[in-house]
């Protein structure tokens, strides 16, 4: 790209959000332009801000855990594993593994509804229309099972501090089987529409590049990560809940580009199948809760857990001081350190390629708010 | 909505933190090992604390030694990401704040806490100079706590509005407070409760 032109080069200061469809939420981003090329863009954040780790320090531990899904609301299950795990480890106890597979079924089930909103909505922003509607359809079926399960659809709250509070409901197997078998020609639907499609491969080839060394430096993970080469996913990493015992891979791949990072999501949504067929064949009987006392209140202490949420790591570091409440609850939210690689990512490229680097990072701003 | 039934828990909270915090300690055990006599080795009592509590290891170390022991540590041990930064406000302590870094290795795939604590007012060094994920980590701590760090390129506020009065994670900030004049210019509203 030429880097004078002769038409009057004066920067461009162009507002975008923080009410704008494709920001996924109220993401504002202050964009410097010369011509359609971006020189800069700065995020103003806060519009979301609910102060959810103040809240924390507010609340018993009990009574926290419904706030932990109103974060990021698309994968609430993840929330609430990350924040019971960290109480649990605090507490040192562990959920019993009837509870811990079925945590892990739910939250995979989670990641693919999360990877599907994602994908509905990325394709519409770049302008692909049909595929948002097949992906909500299916979406639909994982809804229906946690409604089924704990009464909630979205904001679920399905895990307590110490395992769960409801045991399965008559005929969860097979629902989950039957999702699964649905599911993966479905997935192959989604590829027909776009992985070979010669417009997809155009619009996100070589858009939003960030390598491995980069992602490194900016903290970022997730599939983001991934896309960049660098092979790393907590639940093998660091395994928690009894993903060790499960049989996966971890998808890869080199570009780092917004085309690699759809791939490593659409390769993410068949892997989480492999593991709920796992896991669905395998439940433990036995009780689904571990002995916690009534009112929590954790020794004096500190811990830092984290999970492979769908955005990325997802940890919480919670300070007790022995009393009922939390003295300190720090989220480490993946949205929020990803997105700050967005400056980086956008500079130099086309003001219209902005809109599916917000989309390629899958951001909840629910989440980088808090 | 789901704060209409309890209108105490609020309430009763300011008082709780205060008075169990001074006398029960963490029940930490030392943390030994390679890395700990490395970095022994190199900053000697710039650390004074090596431990593990729930199989979690992290040292305490004095607030200007932390940015040249997460540049030692980047480069001597490949602790290349700098996973958090946050804070634990104790109003009642000398030294108020607890600055926490959480930091990992993918080589060596090991998860550790850099602690320090910092005064009212003083400035901790800022780590952007060593990982730039510290930039709006930082901007929080700062927006929430009112630390200011020393050499951040941009320190602003990141989630709460620019002329927003207070930092709202500070213990003597109540729950129920808000910067009245803030809302009632830019909301055009009585009061944001």
């Amino acid at each position: 790209m030429p880097e004078s032109t002769f038409l009057d080069s004066t920067e461009l200061v162009l507002n975008m959000g923080p009410q704008h469809p494709s920001t996924h939420g109220v993401l504002r981003v202050i964009l410097k332009l010369d011509g359609e090329k971006i020189l800069g863009a700065d995020c103003v954040l806060g519009y979301l801000h609910r102060g959810v780790e103040k809240i924390g320090e507010n609340r018993t531990y009990q009574q926290f855990t419904p706030y932990v899904d109103r974060m990021d609301y698309v994968a609430a299950v993840s929330n609430g594993l990350g924040y019971c795990l960290a109480v649990e480890k605090l507490l040192s106890v562990e959920a019993p593994p009837r509870a811990q597979v079925v945590r892990v079924i739910m939250t995979e089930l989670n990641r693919i509804a999360s990877h599907l909103v994602w994908l509905g909505t990325h394709a519409l922003d770049i302008g692909a229309i049909t595929p948002v509607f097949y992906c909500f359809r299916e979406r639909e079926a994982i809804m229906n099972i946690y409604e089924k399960y704990c009464g909630a659809r979205l904001t679920t709250h399905a895990f307590r501090i110490g395992g769960l509070q409801y045991d399965l409901y008559d005929g969860f197997e097979d629902e989950v089987k039957a999702f699964c078998a649905i599911f993966k020609p479905k997935m192959d639907e989604y590829e027909t529409l776009l992985t070979g499609n010669r417009m997809w491969q155009a619009r996100l080839t070589n858009v939003g590049v960030l390598t491995g060394a980069e992602c490194k430096e900016y903290g970022v993970t997730g599939p983001v990560l991934r896309a960049a080469g660098v092979k790393w996913d907590i639940r093998k990493a660091l395994p928690y809940s009894g993903y060790e015992q499960y049989d996966f891979e971890i998808p890869t791949r080199e570009n780092g580009d917004t085309y690699d990072r759809y791939i490593v999501r659409m390769q993410e949504m068949r892997q989480s199948v492999r593991i709920i067929e796992q896991a669905v064949a395998r439940i433990p009987d036995g009780p689904i809760m571990a002995k916690v006392p009534k009112v929590i209140k954790p020794p004096v202490g500190e811990a830092y857990v984290s999970i492979e949420a769908p955005k990325g790591e997802l940890g919480y570091f919670v300070v007790s001081d022995n009393s009922a409440q939390p003295y300190r609850v720090r989220v480490r939210p993946p949205s929020f350190v990803n997105l700050q690689a967005l400056d980086r990512m956008v500079r130099g490229g086309l003001v219209a390629d902005i809109v599916a680097v917000i989309g390629t990072f899958d951001i909840v701003l629910g989440e980088v708010d808090r | 909505m789901p704060d209409e039934p309890k209108p105490t828990a609020p309430v009763s909270k300011p008082a709780a933190p205060a008075a169990p915090k001074a006398p029960p300690t963490m029940a930490t055990s030392p943390w030994e090992g390679e890395l700990p006599s490395l970095l022994k080795g190199h900053f000697g009592d710039r650390i004074s604390e090596f431990s593990t509590y729930v199989g979690q290891n992290f040292l305490v170390a004095k607030p200007e030694a932390v940015v040249p022991i997460l540049e030692f540590l980047k480069l001597e041990a490949d602790f290349d990401y700098l996973v958090d930064v946050t804070a634990v406000d104790y109003p009642k302590r000398a030294d108020r704040f607890d600055l926490i870094y959480i930091l990992y290795s993918f080589s060596r795939n090991e998860r550790i806490r850099i602690k320090t604590r910092v005064a009212e007012g003083a400035k901790p060094h800022s780590a952007v100079g060593v990982h730039l994920t510290a930039n709006w980590l930082e901007r929080e701590v700062f927006d929430l706590f009112g630390i200011q760090f020393e050499g951040h390129p941009d320190l602003r506020r990141i989630l709460m509005p620019d002329e927003w009065d207070g930092h709202p994670l500070r213990k003597d900030y109540s729950i129920t407070r808000q910067d009245r004049q803030w809302v009632q210019e830019n909301l055009q509203i009585e009061s944001a409760q």
